[in-house]
């Protein structure tokens, strides 16, 4: 197995080939262990420089990349939007040329555009990593979900998910969670259903994703066999109206998780476990109960965050640095 | 059967000499032990751990726990220690090793511990694994035991057990093959790199 990603990038699952999807999850297997220690700090980015640009809210990612970027021993540099000039009319790409000017050796993207850091990675030299980027992908959530599922199963990422079922319930139309998680988990093995109102599963889902595609809830988690891990998608409230979801109420009756669905998963698969990318809505997508029960593992998805995140900015960086050296060999030689 | 060398290659160390070796460098961690336990630094024998760099330094830090079972009747304790996030060319390029983890479940502090390595050579998988292993903690002491000593130091490193010392050139490889790592048996073989150096192992 290769020590190096083959992309430059992580703009997202899609194009990811599984060997590198399964480097970053060995990786970050290391630096679990890195985060168990008293002193949780390793050397390896030391004096390298992480650009943190959120042009979009967030707390967790936010604080999960820069934990990684600290652990790695990397200088950070933040941004969030509510303070840069992006709020004063400046174009993505200005911003990019400005931040590129301070020469970040990595840069982390979030913004609410979908295919800003692409954009970003032809106007940057560094190598990006997509920390969500609108309607569109979010990849290192979709990893820290395969890790979590791979730790909680007691497999490596070579054994993969095969012969799992995880369903995926929630709007499909709108969550980058969940597109890099249809894209990751079937690459991984997994048998994927998706499940959510028909307003919120986008026409044609079916043809571009290895997944089974349900409009009932009830179908998607109680018919053929037991499903062994449901992932719950934060209702994105902000970008979809009543129109398409209903009340809260209508919603957590439809289509939520409730003590009572959660029952009839445990009756059929015991071990059944629980995600969500968060911040949950309680109530809503997942009663408060199922979250706080000792089949979720969201506080676990969090802790992983980091880990993963550490895998895949130092692999980032390593390739850049192997890219760079094959440039000046090649530029010598010529 | 001893498989044949390539040309250019001297087999420095035959199959029964590694082992011979091997066996030398657990009566000399013990002996070293017993002294420190009773003089100043009065470390407790009992609590010795060996610590192997991975990859070259883990089967040897098994055997060398055996061994030292047989001569004290105690196997100490062994732990892993992957050293790539500490290496000073992590950032500088050329291949990387795959990083396969530090494995030490016990608490290094006030410990002594022998850091084991296959081939001391510039001294600086040495320094790096010397930071790795003090991030994990602060042993009572550290001590060095390797397989093979070619020389060639680039930093202020010394071993304090080496089972043999080899006179070399930059432009050799010293192999060290032991049976756990698939090799038919063990052996240490010097070799003369076609390509230039950078690569140990």
């Amino acid at each position: 197995m290769t020590s190096t990603l083959s992309q430059p990038h992580l703009l997202g699952i899609e194009g990811l080939a599984r060997d590198d999807a399964c480097l970053i999850l060995d990786t970050a297997r290391s630096f679990t262990e890195v985060n168990t220690r008293a002193l949780k700090k390793v050397p390896a980015l030391r004096g390298r420089t992480v650009a943190l640009l959120f042009f979009e809210n967030s707390t967790r990612t936010r604080l999960s990349f820069e934990l990684a970027a600290k652990r790695l021993s990397a200088d950070t540099l933040s941004f969030s939007a509510s303070t840069s000039s992006a709020s004063k009319g400046e174009t993505l790409t200005d911003t990019a040329r400005n931040i590129e000017a301070m020469k970040p050796d990595l840069v982390v993207v979030r913004h609410e555009a979908s295919g800003a850091p692409w954009l970003l990675s032809r106007v940057m030299r560094g190598a990006i990593a997509n920390a969500g980027d609108g309607q569109h992908e979010h990849p290192t959530q979709a990893l820290l979900d395969a890790y979590t599922l791979l730790e909680c199963w007691k497999r490596s990422a070579a054994q993969g998910l095969a012969g799992k079922t995880v369903a995926i319930v929630g709007d499909l139309s709108r969550s980058r969670v969940a597109r890099s998680n249809m894209l990751l988990l079937p690459l991984l093995g997994a048998k994927v259903r998706v499940a959510g109102p028909p307003t919120m599963i986008p026409a044609g889902l079916k043809e571009v994703y290895d997944v089974d595609v349900y409009d009932d809830v009830d179908e998607a988690l109680f018919s053929g066999d037991p499903v062994d891990a449901v992932m719950m998608l934060r209702i994105q409230k902000e970008r979809a109206g009543t129109a398409v979801m209903g009340s809260d109420r209508d919603y957590a009756f439809g289509y939520g998780l409730t003590a009572a669905r959660f029952a009839q998963l445990k009756e059929r698969r015991n071990e059944v476990l629980v995600l969500h990318p968060g911040p949950m809505n309680r109530g809503v997508e997942i009663d408060a109960a199922v979250a706080d029960d000792d089949a979720s593992v969201i506080l676990q998805q969090t802790e992983n965050g980091v880990a993963v995140r550490m895998a895949v900015l130092y692999l980032l960086a390593v390739g850049m640095t192997q890219r760079d050296r094959g440039a000046a060999v090649e530029g010598a030689s010529s | 059967m001893v498989a044949p060398l390539p040309v250019g290659a001297r087999r420095v160390l035959e199959h029964d000499d590694v082992r011979r070796v091997i066996a030398r460098l657990a009566h000399d961690v013990d002996d070293r032990l017993r002294q420190d336990s009773k003089g100043p630094l009065a470390l407790d024998p009992a609590r010795l751990a060996l610590v192997g760099i991975r990859t070259g330094g883990a089967h040897l830090a098994l055997r060398l726990a055996e061994e030292l079972l047989k001569v004290t009747g105690r196997a100490p304790e062994v732990g892993l220690l992957d050293i790539t996030l500490y290496r000073d060319d992590v950032l500088a390029g050329g291949a990387m090793p795959l990083l396969r983890g530090t494995e030490i479940d016990f608490d290094v502090d006030g410990r002594p511990i022998v850091l084991v390595d296959d081939v001391l050579f510039t001294g600086r998988t040495v320094r790096a694994a010397l930071d790795a292993l003090l991030d994990l903690g602060r042993p009572a002491s550290v001590r060095l035991a390797v397989l093979v000593d070619r020389g060639l130091r680039e930093l202020p490193i010394a071993a304090d057990f080496v089972g043999r010392s080899l006179e070399t050139t930059r432009l050799e490889h010293v192999g060290v093959q032991l049976i756990e790592a698939g090799h038919d048996s063990d052996a240490v073989v010097v070799t003369v790199k076609t390509d230039r150096r950078g690569s140990k192992r």
